[in-house]
């Protein structure tokens, strides 16, 4: 009994090692390609499973590449554990690893955007701060007062318009992307989250928030960061999209 | 031989739910008695998939149908994974929760696919300690799914049913048919599907399972059935569901459809299906009560 695992696993993961011995059809025979239903079950699911998460790096690469290079994730990164919304953390890394996409430098930062995208669709659900509730607060305490950021809210930082790209390769009539950094915050005003380009300083306030600094402190560092962080518009877009949480997270 | 399992499901057509289907779903909830749901597609802190999840349940009576839990497998079971199934179950109250015979995980590599086990003693000590650990961590009886098979282990001591028994038996558990499982098995390792459900546990049983399997031969040009659930049921499945109802008596009927998942009316007609095969063995079953065929009338 204590073979099955110790023969099972290598044929699995890899499809030129032997099948297992003491596998056979109904009439005693060896099993021979019987065996490779579960290899393909195993492969082709979580092949789909990359498909699913990563649309936008399927659709630059194109259906067969992006198969073929999904299968090379699958077969060297099989899932830790049993939840596949989970599966591919590793898969930007490993594109920003393969030589052939060399020529392709933002496709890793588009499928880390993917991941975080996943990430906030997932999060859990939260009483949004609304400007009327910020408006209750005293101004006298107004700078020592802690924002906390929704569950669902992610940031990332490129060094290529990756939000652009993303929605380029979703919606090919949407405008070409300029070459250029962008900072982005994933925001989820209900269920379904979306990608925003953060203004000078944007990324600064919201780690700062993040790292429980009080609102003057925070709005201080993202002034530090860029001279021209414009306060009420970074409030704005949080609010409009309910960023804000209404209490502190549980601990 | 058994305590019949209480059957929590309605004894009606249910269907393995899809996010596609939901504006459908709660504009036609009469169509359908009770839907399946994937555990694992539920364990995520928040967001759509738990606020329809939610929805649907205050109008349909909901299966929780899980696929990772590698109940046969030959380490500890997960308990992170228990936890979160328990956790699941706490909000959600389903009518019912089922796993597979089957294996998926090694130490900390998961398989996304349901492998097989060799039905020996040890397996059977095995499958059963891990079913009593689900049955306690979960507070409720479990239904354990006949797995599709595609081969054969030259160790294996028991047949499938016998095992099946045993373990309904030891563990308390109900069982879950999928008779698309027998059907593809049966003609996989060249058995007869009809003895296959006359030596199964009837009175075990708390769910069957429906779904569309795909053709392929083995290295003999023999047939190789494989359980791919997306397409619609196959003519001689309806005709061994059939068969299964005569014996059992109606039974909460699941259409699975998971792969290139129609539109809402497709899966709608299939359930539809699965009602008049319920009214005919509602009648046939009446019959074979009020008659003298002991084989027949258990």
């Amino acid at each position: 009994m204590t073979g099955l695992v110790a023969d099972f696993l290598p044929a699995l993961r890899d499809p030129a090692a032997p099948v297992p011995r003491g596998l056979q059809d109904g009439s005693g025979r060896p099993a021979g390609r019987r065996f490779n239903v579960y290899r393909n079950n195993v492969l082709v699911s979580l092949i789909e499973a990359l498909e699913v998460g990563f649309p936008a790096i399927r659709s630059l690469l194109g259906d067969e590449n992006f198969r073929n290079i999904a299968r090379g994730y699958a077969q060297t990164h099989p899932p830790k554990g049993p939840l596949m919304m989970r599966y591919g953390q590793g898969f930007p890394d490993y594109l920003a690893g393969l030589r052939a996409l060399a020529p392709l430098p933002y496709l890793a930062d588009v499928a880390r955007l993917e991941l975080a995208l996943r990430a906030s669709y997932h999060a859990a659900d939260h009483i949004g701060l609304t400007g009327d509730d910020l408006a209750k607060i005293p101004p006298e305490n107004l700078e020592n007062t802690r924002l906390y950021l929704a569950p669902s809210v992610q940031t990332l930082r490129s060094a290529h318009p990756i939000a652009d790209i993303h929605r380029f390769a979703l919606n090919p009539t949407s405008p070409k992307p300029r070459p250029g950094a962008q900072d982005i915050a994933v925001l989820r005003p209900e269920f379904d989250p979306s990608p925003h380009i953060l203004p000078p300083g944007g990324h600064a306030f919201l780690t700062a928030l993040t790292a429980g600094q009080p609102f003057g402190n925070a709005a201080e560092i993202a002034t530090a960061a860029a001279p021209e962080f414009d306060l009420a518009a970074m409030l704005g877009l949080l609010l409009a999209q309910n960023a804000l949480m209404k209490k502190g997270p549980r601990t | 031989m058994f305590d019949a399992y209480t059957v929590p499901l309605p004894a009606r057509p249910g269907v393995g739910y899809k996010p596609q289907h939901y504006a459908a779903l709660m504009q036609d909830p009469g169509s359908v008695g009770w839907l399946e749901i994937h555990a694992e597609n539920y364990m995520g802190a928040g967001g759509r998939p738990i606020a329809q999840l939610r929805e649907l349940s205050n109008r349909f009576p909901v299966s929780v149908h899980g696929v990772g839990l590698s109940i046969g497998g030959e380490g500890r079971l997960d308990r992170d994974h228990l936890s979160r199934l328990r956790a699941l179950c706490d909000w959600l109250q389903p009518a019912s929760f089922s796993e597979h015979l089957a294996w998926s995980t090694h130490d900390s590599a998961f398989f996304n696919d349901l492998l097989p086990l060799p039905y020996t003693n040890a397996t059977l000590t095995r499958v059963c300690s891990h079913i009593d650990q689900v049955q306690d961590v979960l507070g409720r009886p479990m239904l354990l799914e006949n797995p599709s098979s595609y081969l054969a282990f030259a160790d294996s001591t028991w047949d499938e049913p016998a095992f099946l028994a045993e373990i309904a038996r030891r563990t308390g558990c109900g069982l879950l048919l999928d008779v698309n499982n027998v059907f593809v098995s049966a003609t996989n390792l060249g058995f007869s599907p009809q003895s296959y459900i006359d030596a199964f546990p009837l009175a075990a049983v708390g769910e069957v399972h429906l779904g569309g399997h795909d053709e392929d031969a083995d290295d003999h040009g023999a047939p190789l059935l494989i359980d791919s659930h997306g397409r619609q049921v196959a003519d001689p499945v309806w005709a061994l569901l059939d068969y299964t109802l005569a014996r059992s008596g109606p039974r909460p009927l699941l259409i699975e459809w998971d792969t290139d998942v129609p539109d809402w009316p497709v899966l709608r007609a299939e359930a539809a299906r699965a009602a008049d095969a319920l009214a005919y063995a509602s009648d046939v079953h009446e019959m074979c009560m009020s008659c003298d065929s002991p084989e027949l009338a258990r």
